[in-house]
């Protein structure tokens, strides 16, 4: 059992698992941090942006001019902005049989994967997965494809250049396999090949293994997996959580008895906590709008916006916001918030029985009715209508590097007054924020990860005790601007197995057992035997038929009838090679008795000798030798196999037969 | 001798009160727990003493499973748990569990309020009750217990109906419920994997009909339905509130628009209102194509149908109502069929069956001079029907049992006399037993279940390498010593199975003299035992050892001089018990001498 590694991101996952005859892949990240390494697409021409200087390099070679830009200090890609790839030459990837998706953020390389790599499996998701999963695409597929950009640029990437760079863009990885997005096409025919799965749904994979997704509890639809055959077990933990925020509770029991438990997408802000941080959100809020600035909160179109609306429902009224707009901008935002309202069965119990009354489970369908939210596809058309400051916007892509997000930054950036809150933990912040430089803007950062974290995986682990742990690398050291804080990582016994992009791990457990059916008719013949108290034995001697990996055990054969030669021979060609194995033989023989039973068999003139090991029966008539040890007994006799036949019946008498 | 046993409480050769007890590995499952429309007496729960005369059923019953929300498959579930007294779990999807609870309370009213019945179950007794339910996913494996395990299908009767797998080891029952094979204008089809259950239960109540395409049957409804308003006649249409109700809405909504009409349509009570809520929330149980648009037009917002108030009734002029209970038996729809029954004018469309004893089925089979309350009413209006009601027919039905495969079938929810005929349909074609016992009655099905054991990988390994890869897949013979101890079976090979119960090997040898007339050298002899054997056992391995000895396989010969006689040489052929076949062969064979050396 192998696991290839495709990702290094330990929250945007891409393994392959070797397991029996089948190759499975687990989630499917798209690593986008990359994007911060370019210049961000302005919606409306903005001059800021196109005027920022040209980088040479030291020499004052000015060949790089028409790509790089740089902006307080920092160097920016001009050009469509790129993703980092998984890996994709370390496995054959047409060899994947499916692929299970965890949540919809980890599918966003989908389309990489299905399109590109002639893969031909089946893709295993949750309906709330695959419909956020596909607004999340469309929405990106959207910001990208509105802008278009004639600039794609490559010089940069030459390993000989990129090394002259200033950082971060000289210590970027992977460049030579950055690829630009997906087209909606692409997006359509990759969720094409998805089937929909429920929670606690056994699927079965050729016979050989059952995959099963169970509830994570961070996202709508999120789901861990169960991969295993009837004696081993892997479970695969990605992006999980234990808060009770609006999805179904994670189901921990089921992933008890693992043999190994592959451990990814734990909370990238270990040290913050997700309710403290929704508190300041709402009170940075406050505070703006009451002095009259406007609030900006990039954001994902679903997820952590539905309780952040939830707690703003709330909040609004006591902190006396009632008037204040709120605008959700995305080309998929009522996509989102109806979607939301339609999944009651994926929803925490609370969500859950609301439904029941009948009533929408989240509370924005309130806001939008009573007008406090408003959504818009994007600026332009109405929104620029019903526009009014100050006001709060919902708005992406959290990188800041594309979307409506663009504009806001670019038109309240020089006003103090106005603040961003970010609260989407994917993008460090500051770098997100380096191309708006210098910025009078106030930036709040309220990281709010849900997803486990280090207290709470070392009590998970205590709790399903798997047997080996698996994770990526930057869980088995404390993270590395925390380097005293040796909490922060997975603290397991025995140690957990590390990986990083590129490897290839040998998972440590050796195949013992595999299930058999035995028939029914089959088991009615078998002669058990107790040999000991407790523990009973039968010998059996049956034809094993295989089929789509499920073995069955049938009666042989009865011994071919001699028939008529035609006949014979068709039987011949669909039984086996029948030969009936001879057992083995355990036990060892009394002398005395079984010189007993010589004699009541009617053979005379026995002379018993004594030897080192045992004894040696002469039957001198017969001129044969019997010699008997402890574990072994040896016939010698002329060459008459009446003789030897009953004297072997004799001496059977006395041994078990295995 | 493991078997399947099946006692219909309710549904047994008939329709209503659907109740079925399955035994299945030592397990004991009710499948549904309906009232009977027809009768208001004892009649119209199942019979539970059946299971027990005293004590709580929860110590017979393993778990309870109700299809879907219509009362003739959940009607006496408050009744059943809280006044016989059931504390299992009770299972069934999320928008039967939603939508159950208030259908039970509607009838509680109907019966307790308006007819007066004391000793009915109360609200609290329906909330009591709903207490113990679980819901379930689609698809979901839910494990009732460490051997009793359960799936929900699929049904497309009604929002959130489902057919339920019931499986013990390998041995499985698969419930229909009420199931509709084709798509409606709201729901999906039916659907099943390939599950091969020793036994399906199928519901059989249009056993008989083969329904003429869904459009044609539309455009006939919507036919009768605008020719009577157009001569100013008054439409009713009684209907369950859930069901059927949303997709004539869908039906008369659309054509409403299409053709520009004015002629009012109304719903009856609030219930429906709330039932569309309830459509909008469960949209992923509707069918593909409502699931794809609600974004942009959410199908169950109608604009042209209002809420009918009873003063409407009495209106002149024409109009369109839907009314509720569908069988015409109570409630609103009866109301107001009494107040339009005698004009000639006006039409009653009955969308669905109706059960006997109820007026529906009466005006149905052609009566029309009714009793009520000591009146005679006599019925002008006209009379139709239509089947609109979700079953599968004929057709669907064999369809299912081909999705399916099961091994034996039995019928349930339908006429006797259908059902004979649909019987010896599926005897025939799929060449199955089919079973259709009455009420009380038990079918006895013995399985003969496989025995799941360990066999361990290097066995399996050895007796699969045994075939050269290309025929891997052929039948092959295994040998292995099956160990039992404390219910845990493995299969594991003859040595293993001595090494881990700490036994030694008895070896059991034998050694024969074979007498020869040969009067050269041992070793020349041995080299012509060797050249012969060879010739003659093409198939197997021949050597000759340095040492001067053949062996064959692992049967060792040796040539030795006699003690007396110089002319003759003894062979001494020597075998393990296990080679004994081929010893013996060995010994014969050179029993009868060496060919001749060339000379």
């Amino acid at each position: 059992m192998k696991l290839y590694c495709l990702s290094g991101h330990p929250t945007l996952p891409c393994n392959v698992l070797k397991f029996k005859s089948t190759t499975i892949m687990l989630d499917c990240g798209l690593d986008m941090t990359s994007t911060l390494n370019f210049l961000p697409l302005p919606l409306v021409q903005s001059p800021r942006l196109s005027n920022l200087p040209c980088w040479s390099l030291k020499d004052g070679n000015a060949f790089l001019d028409k790509e790089l830009k740089e902006c307080s200090g920092h160097v920016f890609v001009d050009s469509v902005p790129e993703f980092c790839l998984p890996e994709t030459e370390l496995i054959d990837l047409s060899t994947v049989d499916v692929i299970l998706i965890s949540n919809y953020h980890c599918m966003m390389a989908l389309p990489y994967i299905t399109e590109h790599t002639g893969f031909t499996g089946t893709v295993y998701a949750t309906e709330p997965t695959v419909q956020i999963g596909r607004l999340l695409m469309e929405e990106l597929v959207n910001f990208i494809e509105r802008v278009p950009k004639a600039q794609s640029a490559s010089l940069w990437k030459n390993k000989d250049i990129q090394r002259l760079l200033p950082s971060p863009l000289k210590d970027a990885v992977e460049v030579s396999t950055w690829r630009r997005c997906y087209t909606m096409q692409e997006v359509n025919s990759a969720l094409s090949k998805i089937q929909l799965v429920g929670y606690s749904q056994k699927i079965e994979l050729f016979g050989a293994v059952q995959v099963t997704p169970l509830s994570s509890g961070y996202a709508l639809g999120s789901s861990n997996w169960i991969i295993q055959s009837h004696y081993e077990k892997v479970s695969y933990v990605s992006g999980s959580s234990l808060l009770t925020t609006h999805p179904q509770p994670m189901d921990q029991t089921s992933l008890k008895n693992s043999d190994v438990l592959v451990l990814t997408g734990l909370t990238q802000i270990p040290t913050a906590n997700p309710d403290g941080m929704v508190g300041e959100f709402c009170s940075n809020l406050a505070l703006t709008v009451r002095n009259g600035g406007n609030v900006l909160v990039p954001c994902y179109p679903s997820g952590v916006i539905y309780d952040l609306l939830e707690c703003l429902y709330q909040y609004i009224d006591s902190a006396g916001l009632s008037s204040v707009p709120f605008y959700f901008i995305s080309p998929v935002a009522n996509s989102s918030l109806e979607f939301s309202q339609i999944f009651a069965e994926w929803l925490c119990h609370n969500k859950q029985s609301k439904v029941y009354l009948p009533e929408p489970p989240f509370p924005h369908a309130e806001l939008i009715q009573t007008n406090k939210l408003k959504h818009y596809p994007s600026i332009h058309g109405d929104f620029s209508n019903d526009f009014r400051q100050p006001c709060v916007v919902f708005t992406g892509h959290p990188s800041l590097r594309f979307g409506d997000v663009v504009h806001f930054m670019e038109l309240w950036g020089k006003s103090s007054l106005n603040t961003v809150i970010f609260t989407e933990p994917d993008f460090s912040y500051l770098e997100a924020l380096a191309p708006y430089q210098p910025l009078a803007m106030k930036c709040i950062y309220c990281p709010i990860d849900t997803r486990l974290n280090f207290i709470q995986v070392s009590k998970l682990l205590k709790e399903v005790q798997p047997l080996h742990v698996v994770c990526p690398e930057q869980y088995t050291q404390p993270p590395p601007a925390q380097s005293h804080r040796m909490d922060l990582m997975i603290d397991c016994q025995p140690p957990a197995m590390s990986y990083r992009r590129a490897e290839v791990l040998a998972l440590p457990f050796k195949r013992r057992y595999e299930k058999i059916e035995i028939m029914p008719e089959l088991a009615d013949s078998l002669v058990p035997m107790e040999i000991k108290p407790g523990i009973s034995l039968a010998t059996v001697s049956a034809v094993l038929h295989t089929k789509d990996n499920k073995h069955v055990l049938q009666p042989p054969p009865r011994p071919a009838q001699p028939t008529s030669g035609k006949k014979r021979k068709r039987v011949t060609e669909d039984v086996p090679d029948c030969k009936a194995l001879k057992p083995l033989l355990s036990g060892s023989i009394p002398v005395e008795q079984f010189v007993q039973t010589l004699e009541k068999h009617g053979f005379s003139d026995i002379k018993v000798e004594d030897t080192a090991k045992g004894h040696i029966v002469l039957l001198q008539e017969a001129e044969t030798l019997i010699q008997i040890e402890e574990d072994s007994t040896h016939i010698i006799c002329d060459n008459d196999e009446m003789l030897r036949v009953r004297l072997r019946d004799l001496v059977l008498k006395f041994l078990q037969k295995f | 001798m493991p078997e399947i046993r099946v006692t219909p409480l309710g549904a047994g050769q008939d329709v209503g009160r659907s109740c079925i007890l399955v035994s299945i590995g030592g397990k004991n499952v009710m499948l549904d727990c309906g009232m009977h429309m027809g009768f208001n007496d004892d009649r119209r729960f199942p019979d539970f003493s059946y299971i027990t005369q005293n004590g709580r059923l929860t110590d017979f019953l393993d778990c309870v499973i109700i299809s879907h929300f219509h009362l003739d498959h959940c009607g006496a579930l408050p009744y059943f748990s809280e006044m016989v007294g059931y504390d299992g779990p009770i299972y069934m999807t999320h928008p039967t569990q939603a939508i159950c609870p208030i259908l039970l309370e509607d009838y509680r009213k109907i019966a307790v309020d308006k007819k007066g019945e004391a000793n009915f179950f109360t609200s609290q007794m329906i909330k009591d009750c709903m207490k113990k339910v679980v819901a379930v996913h689609l698809h979901q494996t839910v494990q009732v217990d460490d051997e009793l395990e359960i799936k929900a299908y699929y049904a497309g009767h009604v929002l959130g109906a489902a057919m339920f797998q019931i499986k013990v080891g390998s041995e499985s029952v698969v419930y229909t419920g009420d199931y509709n094979m084709t798509p409606d204008r709201h729901l999906g089809a039916a659907w099943i994997d390939k599950c091969r259950p020793d036994l399906l239960i199928t519901e059989s109540t249009y056993a008989t009909t083969i329904r003429d395409s869904k459009r044609c049957r539309e455009r006939d409804f919507l036919k009768k339905v605008h020719e009577t308003v157009e001569r100013g006649g008054k439409v009713l249409i009684p209907v369950f509130a859930l069901g059927r109700a949303q997709e004539l809405c869908i039906l008369l909504e659309t054509f409403w628009e299409r053709m520009n009409l004015k002629v009012p349509i109304y719903f009856s009570t609030g219930l429906t209102e709330k039932a569309n809520h309830y459509y909008k929330l469960f949209i992923t149980w509707t069918n593909q194509k409502i699931r794809k648009t609600f974004v942009h037009r959410n199908m169950f917002e109608f604009k042209h149908i209002k809420a009918f108030d009873r003063a409407f009734a009495d209106n002149p002029g024409p109009m369109v109502v839907f009314a509720t209970p569908g069988m015409l038996h109570a409630g609103q729809s009866l109301q107001i069929f009494r107040k339009w029954a005698g004009n000639e004018k006006n039409m009653v469309i009955m969308p669905g069956y109706c059960v006997q004893g109820t007026v529906g089925h009466k005006i149905l089979s052609g009566q029309r001079k009714l009793e009520m309350e000591g009146r005679q009413l006599e019925v002008r209006m006209q009379v139709e029907y239509m089947s609109f009601s979700a079953h599968a027919d004929a057709k669907g039905i064999m369809q299912l049992v081909g999705q399916a495969e099961p091994r034996r079938v039995l019928l349930v929810h339908g006429e006797a006399k259908k059902m004979e005929f649909l019987k010896q349909k599926i005897e025939q074609e799929f060449r199955v037993s089919c079973y259709m016992p009455a009420n009380g009655e038990t079918v006895t099905l013995p399985t003969s279940p496989s025995i799941p054991v360990s066999v361990s990988l290097g066995l399996l390994k050895r007796e699969m390498a045994q075939v050269p890869l290309p025929e891997a897949k052929k039948p092959r013979l295994l040998h292995g010593t099956l160990i039992m101890k404390e219910g845990n079976f493995r299969l594991v090979s003859s040595e293993q199975a001595l090494k881990e119960l700490g036994l030694a090997e008895h070896q059991l040898r034998f050694t024969c003299r074979v007498h020869l007339h040969d009067t050269r050298k041992e070793q020349e002899t041995a080299l012509r035992v060797y050249s012969h054997l060879k010739s003659v056992l093409r198939d197997h391995c021949v050597q000759h050892l340095p040492d001067g000895s053949v062996t064959v396989e692992s049967i060792l010969i040796q040539a030795a001089a006699h003690s007396e006689d110089p002319g003759t040489k003894v062979l001494l052929v020597s075998w393990t018990y296990q080679d004994e076949e081929l010893g013996s062969y060995l010994t014969a064979l050179l029993k009868k001498g060496l060919p001749q050396a060339p000379s």
